[in-house]
Formats: C-alpha cells, sequence, structure tokens
C-alpha cells in the first residue's frame, strides 16, 4: 500500500510515520503554468484538514491550497521562497509544508493513487 | 436626438435595430419591466451649450474666494506648480487611457509608474513602492491593514497623538469596520510619548505603529531607536511623511520603518479643494506581497527588449477576489504621473531648496507673529520644519482668519479656538509675511495694552 | 518621433548640473541648518537632474506608446471607455475652484460647495436614491463605503449578528474584495447557465447573519436581472440591504433607476457612466447613495443646503466615520458635473438605449464567428466564449492581441468566470456606426485567420511598439525600480 494519499483539490501528502510531507500533486502545476509564488503558513502553526494554509500563485491566477491533513507545521520547504518553480519541476519531491500528524484517521478520507488518477481523467475530460 | 457626443443619425439606427431584428430602441428594454422603468424625463436641467456649461461654473467660481495668499497647510500646502506638467497630463493618450492592462499599447503609462515607483522609492528611502494610492489618509488605512494581515494573529495598532487627526478619522473608520483596535500613544510637549509607547506595545498584541513626520504640528521628532522597538514586539513601523518635505529630513529608511505612505500633494499639485491629490505607499522587499494595489515590474519582451509589465497581480482583487491584499484597483494614475514629472524637474537640488526657504521662511515668520506681544509657539522648544503651531492669548482665531481673508491672506488652519497651524512655502514672499505680521498685529493689538482703555 | 533616444527611462537621460525650475525670488535666505543633523536624510534621492525641453520630449514621446478612448475604439467591458468631452476639462480647470485650500472657511467656498451639492442631487435623481456622498475617491472606495452605510445602518439597530454579504459568483472582483476590508463575509450564489442570479439558491441563504445583497444590474454578462424586484423583497423580508455596484450603470441611464428597482445603496463610478477621463487607472471617482433614510449613515462631512440658502459642511455622530479627509476627488467631480449639464435631460434619456443599441449591433454581427453563450438581447455589453471554431487551438487572449495589430484597443478577457474564454465587449454610446463595422469586419477577419493562419494570431501583436512581455520573469526577479534595475545590469 503505498503512502501517498490525495484529496480532490488536488494536494497529495506523503506519510512517514506521524510526519505528512504535504504538496500540490504533477495535475494541479500543470494546470496552473509557471509558479511564481508560494505563500507558506508559519513553523508551529495549526493546520486543519479540509481548511486552506496558503496559496500557490501564477501568473494570472492564484490557488488556495487546502489541506488534506490535521497538525502542527513543524516545517516549511525553504527551497521555494527563492525558487518556487521547483513545484513545476517535480512537484511531488517538492513539497510544500511538512505536518505533524493529529489524526491520523484522516487519511481513510483521502483518495488512493488510483482514485486520483481517475479524478484527473475526469476533470481533464471537460 | 442628436447631440454632439452621439455619432447616431436616424438612419444609423433604423438599420442598427434592423441588425438586431428589433423595431424600436424601447425593445432593446423589453426585459425591464414596465413598472421599474422611469417613463419620464429626469428631473434636471436641459442641455447645454459649452458657452452655457462655462457661464453655469463662471456663475459658481464667483461666490469663491480664491486666489488667497495660502499660509494653510496640515497635510495639503500651495506649491509652485511648473506649467509644463498640466500641459502634458493633457496629452489624450495619457489622459484617456483605462489601467495598463495591455501591455504592448500601454507602455507610456507603465513606464511612468516605472519611474515613479523608482523616485518614491528613493525619495521615502524604502526599497519598493506601488503604482500609488487615492490620498494620504487612504494610503495610512492601508498601510493598518497591512500590518495586520502580516501579523496575522494580532490585530492592535498604535497610532501617536502627533499624526493628523484628520487622517486618524480614516484610521478608525477603516479600523472599526476592518476588526482593528487602535490605541492612541500619547503625546508629550508635542512628540510622540517614548515612555507611553514603551508601555503599550509591551501590552503586547501589536501588529503596527504608526509615527508622522514631519508631525501634524510640523514638528521633527527624533524617532530614534523606535525602529528596534518595534520590531523586538514583531510591530511594523509605518511612517506617514509630507512627500516634499523627504527631499530634506531623515527618511521612513533610514529611521529603519518598513511602511513609508502619506500624501503626495505636496509635490506642487494644486489644492483644487482636497483632490485629485495622490496617495503614496513604499515598503521593503519583503514586505512587497502584502502591498496594496497596482506593481509594475520591468522584464522583456520577445525581442528581448527591455518593456515594463503590470505584476504580482495575483495579490490583486480581480484574480484574489475576497482574498486579495485590499480592494483597491484604481490608482491615481495621472497624479502620479505628475509626481514624477514634478521630481524629475525640481530634482534633489531643487526640493532640498524648496525645503530650505520654506524651513527659512516659517523661522521669519514665527520670528515676525511672536514679536507681536500677544503669540506664541507652542512647542518652542521643537525643530520644525516649515509648519508650526502659534498660540494666541485669550485671542480669536476665526476672527484672525476672517481679517486675513478681507485682506487676501488665509492666514493658517485653526486646529484650537487659540491655536492656529501656519505653513510656510516657497510661494510666499517676504511681503506676503510681513503683510500676516501686520495682519495679526492689527487683529490683536487692541489686547496688548487693554487695561489703558478699560 | 525618437522613442528609442526619448523614450529611455528619464534616470537615463539625466545628466548632472541640469536642472528644471526656477524657484520665485525669496528675500529670506534659505538654510536647513538649524535643525539637528539627526533629523535630515543622510543621502541624497536618486532622481534625475533634466532640463524642462528634454522632459517634454521624454514624456510626449513615452505618450505614443499609449493607446487612449481619443486614439481610437476600447471596447473593453465593464470599464465603459466612452469619450471624454474637452469642456469638462477646462470647466474643472478653472482657477477659482482648482486654487481653494479644502480648510478654508465655508463662507469661502460657496461655490465649490454649491457645484458638490448640485451634483450630488442630480446623481440622486438619475439614481432614484435621496442623497449622494461624493467623497469617495474610486469605485472599489465606494463600494467599500456603501458597505459601510451598511454595516452603520444594522449596527445602529444593534443587529450585530449581520456579517455575510451575498455576492453572485459572476461579480466583478471588487465585490467580494470590499466586503473583505469592510469585515464582511462573503458568500457566493451562483449564475443559472442563462448568468442570471439563481434565486432558488439565494432564497434559502437569506437568513438574520445576511447584512447585504450585493448585485449589478445589468449583470457581468449584460443581462438584465428581471427578477430584481423578487430578489428585493425577498432581502427585505430577512432584514438584509440590497447594493447596487454602478459599474454597469450605463445602460440604465435615461431608462431605469437602481432605486426603483429596490436598491438601498449603489456607488456611480463617475469616471465609467459620467465620462470623466480614467488618466491611465485614475484619479476616479464613486460617488455613493443611499435611499430615505439612510442620509445620517453617509460619511463625514456631509454637503448640506441650509434653509437661507447657502451651502455647509456638517459632521453628525450617526455617520459611518471617514472614508477620506476631504470632499473627494473634487476636480473628477466638476468633469462629471459638466457632462450632465452638456447632456442634459435631452441627451441622458438617450445614453442607455445607444449605449445598448451599439452592444446589440456588435453582437448579432458577430455571433456566427464566436461563440455566444448567452443569446439574448443583451445591455451595454455581452460576453462571448472566445471563438465559435474551437479547433484552431487560438485563444481569447490571441484573439484581444491580434485587436491590437489593426487598431483596437482589447476587449476584457477572462472576465466574467463563468466561461473559459470569455471575452467581453463593450462600446459605449459614444461610438459611430462606421467605427462598429470596422470593428466587426476586423473581428471576423481575426476569426477567419484563426482558421487560415492560426500561427499569426497566436504571435500576436506584430505591429504594436513591443510584442508580448515575460510575465513570469518580471513575476519572479521583481524588478521595481530604476535601483533594481541597475543592480540587476
Amino acid at each position: 500500500m503505498s503512502n501517498i494519499y490525495y484529496s480532490q483539490t488536488h494536494e497529495y501528502v506523503r506519510v512517514d510515520g506521524n510526519i505528512g510531507y504535504v504538496g500540490i500533486t504533477d495535475y494541479a502545476q500543470h494546470a496552473l503554468g509557471n509558479i511564481v509564488y508560494v505563500d507558506m503558513p508559519e513553523v508551529d502553526d495549526d493546520v486543519t484538514a479540509g481548511e486552506e494554509f496558503g496559496a500557490v500563485e501564477s501568473v494570472k491566477a492564484a490557488s488556495d491550497l487546502i489541506s488534506p491533513v490535521s497538525g502542527a507545521v513543524v516545517e516549511i520547504n525553504e527551497h521555494l521562497i527563492d525558487n518556487p518553480r521547483l513545484v513545476n519541476e517535480n512537484a511531488m519531491e517538492n513539497w510544500i509544508i511538512k505536518v505533524e500528524l493529529s489524526d491520523k484517521s484522516e487519511l481513510d478520507e483521502l483518495l488512493d493513487e488510483a482514485a486520483y488518477k481517475a479524478l484527473c481523467e475526469s476533470e481533464s475530460a471537460h | 436626438m442628436t447631440h454632439r457626443y452621439f455619432p447616431h443619425t436616424p438612419e444609423d439606427i433604423k438599420v442598427m435595430l434592423e441588425r438586431c431584428n428589433l423595431a424600436t430602441l424601447d425593445d432593446l428594454y423589453s426585459d425591464v419591466p414596465d413598472n421599474l422603468k422611469l417613463n419620464r424625463n429626469y428631473d434636471l436641467p436641459s442641455e447645454m451649450s459649452e458657452t452655457e456649461v462655462r457661464n453655469f461654473f463662471k456663475k459658481l467660481a464667483d461666490k469663491n474666494v480664491s486666489e488667497l495668499t495660502c499660509f494653510a497647510g496640515a497635510g495639503y500646502y500651495d506649491h509652485y506648480s511648473p506649467s509644463v506638467i498640466p500641459a502634458l497630463l493633457s496629452r489624450s493618450e495619457f489622459l484617456t487611457a483605462y489601467t495598463p492592462y495591455q501591455p504592448e499599447i500601454s507602455q507610456g503609462t507603465l513606464q511612468y509608474i516605472f519611474e515613479y515607483q523608482s523616485m518614491m522609492a528613493s525619495l521615502t528611502g524604502m526599497e519598493v513602492s506601488n503604482a500609488s494610492m487615492y490620498d494620504g489618509s487612504t494610503a495610512t488605512a492601508e498601510a493598518m491593514m497591512m500590518a495586520v494581515a502580516h501579523a496575522r494573529k494580532r490585530n492592535r495598532v498604535l497610532v501617536s497623538a502627533t499624526v493628523n487627526p484628520a487622517v486618524r478619522k480614516v484610521i478608525d473608520t477603516y479600523a472599526h469596520y476592518h476588526n482593528v483596535v487602535v490605541d492612541t500613544i500619547a503625546e508629550d510637549n508635542g512628540t510622540t510619548s517614548r515612555a507611553d509607547l514603551e508601555a503599550k506595545i509591551g501590552e503586547g498584541n501589536v501588529a503596527g505603529v504608526i509615527v508622522a513626520s514631519p508631525n501634524f504640528y510640523g514638528i521633527l521628532e527624533d524617532y530614534t531607536g523606535i525602529a528596534d522597538l518595534c520590531h523586538a514586539n514583531k510591530a511594523l513601523l509605518i511612517m506617514n511623511c509630507v512627500a516634499s518635505a523627504l527631499g530634506a529630513i531623515k527618511t521612513p529608511g533610514e529611521w529603519g520603518a518598513d511602511i513609508a505612505v502619506g500624501d503626495a500633494q505636496s509635490l506642487g499639485m494644486s489644492l483644487s479643494y482636497g483632490g485629485p491629490y495622490l496617495g503614496y505607499m513604499c515598503c521593503t522587499k519583503a514586505l512587497i506581497r502584502k502591498m496594496p494595489g497596482r506593481i509594475v515590474g520591468a522584464t522583456t519582451d520577445e525581442n528581448g527588449r527591455r518593456v515594463f509589465v503590470l505584476t504580482l497581480q495575483a495579490r490583486e482583487q480581480h484574480i484574489r477576489r475576497d482574498k486579495a491584499t485590499s480592494n483597491i484597483c484604481s490608482n491615481q494614475g495621472l497624479m502620479a504621473l505628475y509626481a514624477t514629472m514634478y521630481l524629475s524637474l525640481l530634482g534633489n537640488k531643487g526640493l532640498r531648496e524648496i525645503n530650505e526657504v520654506s524651513h527659512s521662511g516659517a523661522e521669519y515668520l514665527v520670528n515676525g507673529l511672536t514679536s507681536t506681544g500677544k503669540m506664541r509657539l507652542k512647542y518652542p522648544d521643537r525643530p520644525y520644519l516649515n509648519e508650526f503651531v502659534i498660540e494666541v492669548d485669550g485671542g480669536d482665531v476665526d476672527k484672525f482668519i476672517a481679517d486675513g481673508i478681507k485682506q487676501g491672506i488665509l492666514p493658517g488652519v485653526k486646529i484650537a479656538p487659540d491655536e492656529i497651524l501656519i505653513a510656510v512655502t516657497e510661494l510666499q514672499s517676504r511681503s506676503d509675511m510681513d503683510a500676516l505680521i501686520m495682519l495679526a498685529k492689527n487683529t490683536f493689538a487692541p489686547n496688548l495694552t487693554p487695561s489703558r482703555h478699560e | 518621433m525618437n522613442r528609442e533616444y526619448y523614450g529611455k527611462l528619464i534616470f537615463e537621460l539625466s545628466r548632472e548640473g541640469r536642472k528644471g525650475y526656477k524657484l520665485p525670488k525669496h528675500a529670506v535666505e534659505g538654510s536647513l541648518s538649524d535643525i539637528p543633523s539627526t533629523l535630515m536624510r543622510e543621502s541624497a534621492p536618486q532622481l534625475p537632474e533634466v532640463d524642462e525641453p528634454t522632459l517634454v520630449r521624454h514624456y510626449t514621446n513615452l505618450s505614443t506608446n499609449n493607446f487612449g478612448v481619443d486614439t481610437g475604439f476600447y471596447p473593453l467591458g465593464s470599464c465603459t471607455m466612452k469619450y471624454n468631452p474637452k469642456i469638462n476639462e477646462e470647466v474643472a480647470a478653472m482657477p477659482a475652484m482648482q486654487k481653494l485650500h479644502p480648510y478654508q472657511p465655508e463662507a469661502t467656498v460657496q461655490g465649490a460647495l454649491e457645484a458638490y451639492h448640485t451634483l450630488q442631487a442630480a446623481l440622486a435623481e438619475i439614481g432614484g436614491m435621496s442623497e449622494f456622498t461624493l467623497n469617495p475617491f474610486a469605485g472599489a472606495h465606494g463600494e467599500l463605503t456603501g458597505l459601510m452605510v451598511i454595516r452603520a445602518y444594522h449596527e445602529s439597530r444593534g443587529d450585530a449578528k449581520r456579517t455575510k454579504v451575498i455576492v453572485p459568483d459572476s461579480a466583478h472582483g471588487t465585490n467580494p474584495a470590499s466586503a473583505a476590508v469592510a469585515g464582511l463575509k462573503v458568500v457566493e450564489v451562483k449564475s443559472l447557465p442563462d448568468g442570471t442570479i439563481d434565486v432558488d439558491a439565494l432564497r434559502p441563504l437569506l437568513d438574520d447573519t445576511v447584512a447585504a445583497v450585493m448585485m449589478t444590474n445589468p449583470n457581468t454578462v449584460g443581462i438584465f436581472e428581471s427578477r430584481i424586484p423578487e430578489i428585493a423583497q425577498m432581502a427585505h423580508d430577512a432584514g438584509a440591504l440590497m447594493y447596487y455596484d454602478g459599474a454597469n450603470l450605463n445602460p440604465m441611464v435615461g431608462v431605469a433607476r437602481p432605486g426603483d428597482m429596490g436598491f438601498d445603496v449603489m456607488h456611480i463610478n463617475l469616471h465609467k457612466t459620467f465620462s470623466t477621463p480614467h488618466g491611465g487607472g485614475g484619479p476616479g471617482s464613486g460617488p455613493v447613495g443611499v435611499r430615505k433614510g439612510l442620509e445620517k449613515f453617509l460619511p463625514n462631512p456631509r454637503v448640506i443646503k441650509r434653509d437661507d440658502g447657502s451651502f455647509a459642511l456638517t459632521t453628525n455622530d450617526d455617520a459611518l466615520g471617514s472614508i477620506s479627509v476631504t470632499l473627494g476627488n473634487f476636480a473628477v467631480e466638476m468633469k462629471a458635473l459638466s457632462y450632465i449639464l452638456s447632456l442634459g435631460n435631452e441627451g441622458l434619456k438617450n445614453v442607455g438605449p445607444l449605449a445598448t443599441l451599439n452592444a446589440n449591433y456588435i453582437k448579432s454581427s458577430l455571433n456566427h464567428v464566436y461563440k455566444l453563450p448567452i443569446d439574448r438581447i443583451c445591455k451595454h455589453e455581452f460576453v462571448f466564449d472566445g471563438l465559435a471554431d474551437k479547433s484552431t487551438g487560438v485563444t481569447t487572449l490571441d484573439v484581444a492581441k491580434r485587436l491590437l495589430d489593426y487598431g483596437y484597443h482589447a476587449p476584457t478577457i477572462y472576465f466574467p468566470l463563468l466561461f473559459h474564454e470569455s471575452l467581453m465587449i463593450e462600446p459605449t454610446e459614444t461610438e459611430s456606426k462606421e467605427t462598429l463595422d470596422e470593428f466587426i469586419s476586423v473581428m471576423a477577419k481575426i476569426a477567419h485567420e484563426a482558421s487560415a493562419t492560426p500561427e499569426v494570431v497566436k504571435t500576436a501583436p506584430h505591429n504594436t511598439p513591443i510584442s508580448r512581455p515575460d510575465d513570469t520573469a518580471a513575476a519572479l526577479n521583481q524588478i521595481v525600480t530604476y535601483a533594481d534595475l541597475t543592480q540587476n545590469a
């Protein structure tokens, strides 16, 4: 079973023990185009599943980041401050925040890879 | 139906309606319920010719008392206005363009905004500037909201009692609706009380501190250490400055401020009974994404040419909607062009010269007015630039002003029954100042020796 | 014209020792030496040093890189780019108006106050409102002021629960942004496929937490909301007020009034409906009107007419507060008054119908080559959803850029958000049939090019002073001052 889970709003969380690495999917980065800014929370902030924790901006659009999980932010990806395009280059590698998960049962509400793939296919069909 | 602004002939209308498969102009409104239609003329005057419009305004203008020698300031100053500026502003490529959304045909606007940003950033000693704001008061209120957005969880802002009270009212209004708590830092003999600032910032929850330079009384305050105090408490320092004064006085950047705001009317703009003026906002580069309003940046086009574009637009209302940094969308475009031309013509030396003669003129006037014996400088041990508060012992400021107007002089702005705020710029000649001193003598002279007559 | 040289940055035309000013002779020797040096600036500002002729050449050349309403047709949707009459500029610049200090005693500014009062009363008649404040500096500032009026009204009744404002998903971006600044939470209500508000979706949202319903009519797709009386009734029954975003007032001028539609508070963009020039983004003016009973909540200061016929500035405690120090962009207000007087009754009643005729004429002439998602009579503007032929890969952005090549300003693009390829066209009443015919033939030609030579359209513009700029680099590099530029060089 994979340790990566997906949300309907195109964020992922890669789980490693009690830690979740949250970012946006390759599909999402592609839809946004050239990313010029990632608005991130601060370390020690709490994020809540289903709620906004930041935003990614391209030149002419901005997309809210919705956290797939709840917990405290233990680290933000500081590389993205100077080089937000890393998300375009490799979205899965370049996570945005690292969260200490407060409720792992939330993962059950998320999509697995197959379900997420199906979601993307149905969205691109429009 | 033809009016000189409407090109439509009856034949045009007929042909155009046919294209739309409609018979009459009323058919264009078949979707508007009849009971919502006005079905009458407005209760307004009949169409006027240009001559009639001109006469209408001439009649109104004649009811004003204008062309006064202006010693009034309180934020808005009568400065020399180079005639070349209105001539260039009236070029319709500048005047009748919209916001530069299409950079390929808007380089004129975009480039002057870039020049404006460069000049304002340098004038304030800050790293970046936006494309301008409505006026100084709303710019200050926006800075307050910016500080609160930056602080995220803190919503208290401290405002010095020496900030212009008219600006303070606007700050208070925005704060009330935007859920910001505003506390006043007490005044200490015309300046911001350091002790009170330390006490109030120590209470916590402070997102920003707002001070002014020159302050409302025209005083140049010593803000040494204030920026460190703010930053130690994670608060932003916001400094409201008269733009023209920044040609000489220590800048917000040099004081260590995070945001510089204020009115730039003092850069030669006509007083125009309150507007249009120009608000400015500059800040550190770290805060650029929190800054409201438009920002122009340099880049290259497909042929590698240096060009200018609106940038960081994803902060703005048309993209972020309710999460935007502000609801602002217009700037004061044409007034930003005014400021750009003014600063180019005057340069560093001209601005300095204006401050020098204004300051020396103010000193001359203070000496003359206080020599009457009935007028006192309210804050004698505080340094001022070109504006100062005069206290009139038992005097009637209203009468002083009324007497002045009879002689073609606007002596200043009344700020208390016995206090008047007086400003001097490069436009008031020595004889203008002597006339004001004479006026003071005449208005208050009977009071000089009341006992002999009673 | 020498854009290459005179079009450089003004800093690059600067030479040490030049100057462009001469101050009046001053008998008092100027000096700042008595002020403590700790209070003076340490380094001089980096300002150019230029002579007057060079400055004039520079800005004249720069202006030729611009496009204004006087240059050509400017069908920018929702912006009402009508002709800006020149008499307006002349009267607004009268010295006896222009040289007034905002703190002059009331008795010395009676003409200015009368002009303000005359314009506010005229706007009240046109809007069907009781009184207007002219103090807001722009449309968005007017929205904010209007929402503050609404909050002040609810507060005065002790009704603190009302913290939400309902906004259609087709609304202008300023609406939700203004609501957020005014401390209100935005609730979006969906539009129906015909572009009008979904009344059935609105109904359940109207509870005792709603402060206002904020709408524009006609809406942003140019369709008149015929069910507006019913919507107003529902909102009022729920205790909410109705806010009218005046950005789309132009087609209603002479025909119908927001006050009669049931709106309680509205703003008007003088720089749209009343022909004051946009100035490359300002100064604008966004007067706010209220129905009877709400006047006392208008911002301080207010201008009133006394019984003796004189005019006075007043403040009152019920007011929402102050949103400006002064009476707004006064000179802009004078231009709008001049326009209203120039048109008079006879002219004003034709503004809406002729603007609406022009929009429908373009729509009916191009709906075979551009996709018309809502096929109804429109008002002053309408929206195409890009080209009818979707197989070419040519986008709305490409069409917009190609229009620049043919000497037109582009329409508003990618707004409203209801359609992927929105192309929003607003012609205004001051355009002739010949201008529209030319525009229509160019639009048709571009549609043809999109199939025949798509690369030409996709790489447009070709005939403008510059080609497409690299927006991504601009956002990443953030070169926003001349100092940044020289450091990066």
